[in-house]
């Protein structure tokens, strides 16, 4: 027994659980959506950041000079010793250089680390290319081992002119326990 | 809006409906199995009295230790856990079913339907909800206690929570069914359920107000639900939505959170706006002034919830496009809401005011909620919000928006109505003392939060620097009185229920709309014939 005004009911009820099964998937959407703004803005695009640049062939500014911090951090209290082997250098953008990391395992176990760049400021990041870096990379360690970690970069000679001063950050996680590594 | 010449014949007999088939069971078993909106927005406003309560206690709780620097009562773990249940609490048990019961009661009531649209979904959102809370007070009980993130539930620290961290999301995601299937079942009733004649620009405000809330709880409580699931993969399936060594971001949690977050807020506080739109023109005896701006304005307010989210994260960094973006349409929302208190105040204007409890909630709704309006627009500036951030002055804006706004006019409502739901007069005198006692602790419960705020203390935080006693001490005896004083308001809420005056259909001097054509009590079955407007 079904009155017009329950079959008008059941087909708003219908399309309203559409709207909230459509606002659901939206939730979802917006991970992809966040990926794509942040390539778009330039900001804090974490795959360019761990992707490796084709190196460009280019003279280096040699009338430029820009100071490249190095810092590090240990996360969730991960357990390693992880630091950079010197605090800053003085670099020409378009040269190619090179920097050390040093990372001890002090899990007491065999243990995987993956590091994660960040580039501060934030619009500096898109000007500062790695050709190699063990971010690239999970890093297997195996039980107390200690090992000297490589990153070799290039300031873009397009930094914009109001910045003379990076820092690169690595924050050094687990990923012993993570599915599938880095994406 | 003045339905005056409804037709009272239609239900006049129903009044005394016991002995016939159509009347609610005796005892228990009615509110069990009821599906009666009247029963439904019962139950909603006592299960949310009775967490306004018990949000209340961890309040104090926090106030108690608060009250002087050092750590007095409780552990720093057990501090967080009763902040974040507070806010859960508060939000999802206390505000948003209070709302959800009144606009059981008195939407029905409002368009001239038989009941609600819906009624045994209305019933099962009830108890989903019911049973959420029984899940989320739980926690407290389990190794680890309860969730001690924060009501945002960021990651990485909300992954840190013991054994409640499944409990608390699968809380989460019953209540947000439960507001769903509430918002679905509001929507139904009005578009499809109103009287002939009530076209929906005839419709009373509150409905109204209901109809766009109920819109955005559609929209946003679901995005949230996909936030909690994420956060729960990533804890028990190792996925990296939020994991950064995975290649995921936590700030992304916050954007999804805000998403939700800020919509949020409005669907707390426009019912209110409904409300105090019923009230202020009841007790100023005149029309509402500019009803169709009213109507656009909340419409305009709930658009702009959806682009304004960031401006509860500029400090985790983002563009200066970003924050130019969020702090304009942040600064926007005040237009459409100085169109409200405009047009509230312009409604007053040459009225012929009374002071009637509900106007007097009202009054302090209007005032208060614009200090807590202005306290926004400062929090909207990205170089002063860099200071504000996670300081007391956060805690003292987001309270004057909820407490003097959204619990306010919630009062506002339960005194407006409470005649039509019992059928007795409340004692006039207590509502009196209940609403300046109120008043006053409100203002010293949290103003001097502002002070603090600016002067660097931090929220969430139990211990303080010393120079802060002062103000924390005030503001302590304020929680206090403020706290003490509702139960004047549950004294005065079981005295009526049981005896008072006999109240009038139209209870108060100036009634207008459809529900004060109905007898007081309501009768168990209104609007069984539909109501004829002129």
């Amino acid at each position: 027994m079904t009155t017009p005004q329950e079959k008008s009911n059941r087909g708003l009820v219908a399309r309203l659980l559409l709207l909230a099964a459509g606002s659901f998937a939206f939730g979802f959407a917006l991970v992809p959506l966040y990926d794509v703004f942040c390539e778009v803005t330039g900001i804090g695009t974490r795959d360019q950041l761990s992707r490796a640049a084709a190196p460009v062939a280019s003279a280096p500014d040699l009338n430029r000079i820009v100071v490249v911090e190095f810092t590090a951090s240990v996360p969730n209290g991960g357990r390693w010793e992880f630091a950079p082997m010197i605090a800053s250098m003085e670099v020409h953008p378009g040269r190619l250089y090179e920097a050390r990391y040093t990372a001890r395992n002090l899990a007491g176990r065999d243990t995987t680390g993956q590091a994660l760049p960040s580039v501060a400021p934030l619009r500096a990041g898109r000007y500062f290319q790695k050709t190699e870096c063990f971010c690239f990379t999970p890093q297997h360690f195996v039980r107390d081992e200690q090992r000297e970690l490589f990153v070799r970069f290039i300031v873009d000679r397009d930094l914009p002119r109001g910045i003379d001063r990076l820092t690169l950050s690595y924050a050094f996680y687990d990923v012993t326990r993570v599915a599938g590594g880095t994406r | 809006m003045r339905p005056d010449g409804v037709n009272q014949m239609a239900h006049g007999n129903e009044a005394a409906g016991h002995g016939d088939h159509h009347g609610p069971p005796k005892g228990l078993v009615r509110w069990l199995t009821t599906t009666n909106h009247k029963d439904i927005g019962t139950m909603y406003l006592v299960f949310s009295l009775t967490m306004f309560l018990l949000g209340g206690v961890m309040a104090l709780l926090i106030r108690a230790e608060l009250f002087q620097p050092g750590l007095q009562f409780v552990n720093p773990g057990f501090f967080n856990q009763l902040t974040t249940m507070h806010a859960l609490v508060m939000v999802f048990g206390a505000v948003m079913p209070a709302t959800v019961g009144l606009a059981n009661w008195m939407v029905p009531l409002q368009i001239g339907a038989t009941d609600m649209a819906l009624p045994r979904m209305n019933l099962f959102s009830f108890w989903l909800l019911f049973f959420a809370f029984l899940l989320l007070l739980s926690t407290f009980l389990v190794p680890g206690g309860a969730p001690a993130s924060g009501w945002t539930l960021y990651p990485p620290l909300v992954l840190q929570t013991g054994n409640a961290f499944p409990m608390a999301i699968f809380a989460i995601h019953l209540m947000g069914a439960s507001s769903i299937m509430g918002a679905i079942n509001v929507i139904v009733t009005i578009v499809n359920m109103r009287a002939p004649g009530m076209t929906l620009l005839k419709m009373p405000l509150f409905s109204w107000s209901w109809l766009i809330t109920a819109y955005l709880l559609i929209a946003v409580m679901p995005v949230f639900a996909g936030g909690v699931t994420m956060l729960l993969t990533d804890y028990y399936f190792h996925t990296s939505f939020f994991n950064a060594a995975g290649g995921g971001d936590p700030v992304l949690f916050q954007h999804v959170f805000w998403f939700f977050g800020h919509p949020e807020v409005y669907i707390m506080i426009l019912p209110a706006f409904g409300i105090v739109s019923e009230i202020i023109p009841t007790f100023s005896r005149k029309p509402i002034f500019g009803y169709e701006a009213m109507v656009y304005a909340i419409a305009s307010i709930a658009f702009l919830s959806f682009i304004v989210w960031a401006h509860h994260m500029f400090t985790v960094g983002m563009p200066l496009a970003g924050q130019l973006f969020f702090t304009l349409s942040t600064m926007l929302i005040a237009v459409p809401t100085g169109v409200k208190i405009f047009n509230w105040t312009a409604t007053m204007w040459r009225g012929s005011l009374s002071f009637e409890p509900p106007m007097l909630f009202a009054l302090a709704f209007l005032f208060l909620f614009s200090i807590g309006g202005f306290s926004g627009l400062m929090l909207a500036i990205v170089p002063a919000d860099f200071q504000y951030h996670d300081t007391y002055f956060v805690v003292a804006h987001f309270h004057y928006v909820l407490v003097p706004g959204s619990v306010f006019g919630i009062m506002a409502a339960v005194y407006y109505w409470l005649p039509k739901w019992t059928g007795h007069m409340y004692d006039m005198a207590l509502a009196r003392w209940h609403f300046w006692l109120t008043a006053i602790f409100v203002n010293v419960l949290f103003f001097p939060q502002h002070f603090l705020g600016l002067a660097g203390m931090q929220r969430r935080v139990p211990d303080y620097a010393t120079q802060f006693t002062d103000w924390n001490m005030v503001s302590s005896i304020g929680g206090f009185g403020f706290g003490l004083s509702q139960l004047l308001f549950v004294w005065l809420i079981v005295k009526c229920a049981r005896g008072g005056a006999r109240a009038t259909a139209g209870v108060w001097d100036w009634p207008h709309g459809l529900e004060w054509t109905v007898p007081s009590p309501a009768p168990y079955h209104t609007f069984q014939k539909s109501p004829e407007l002129h």
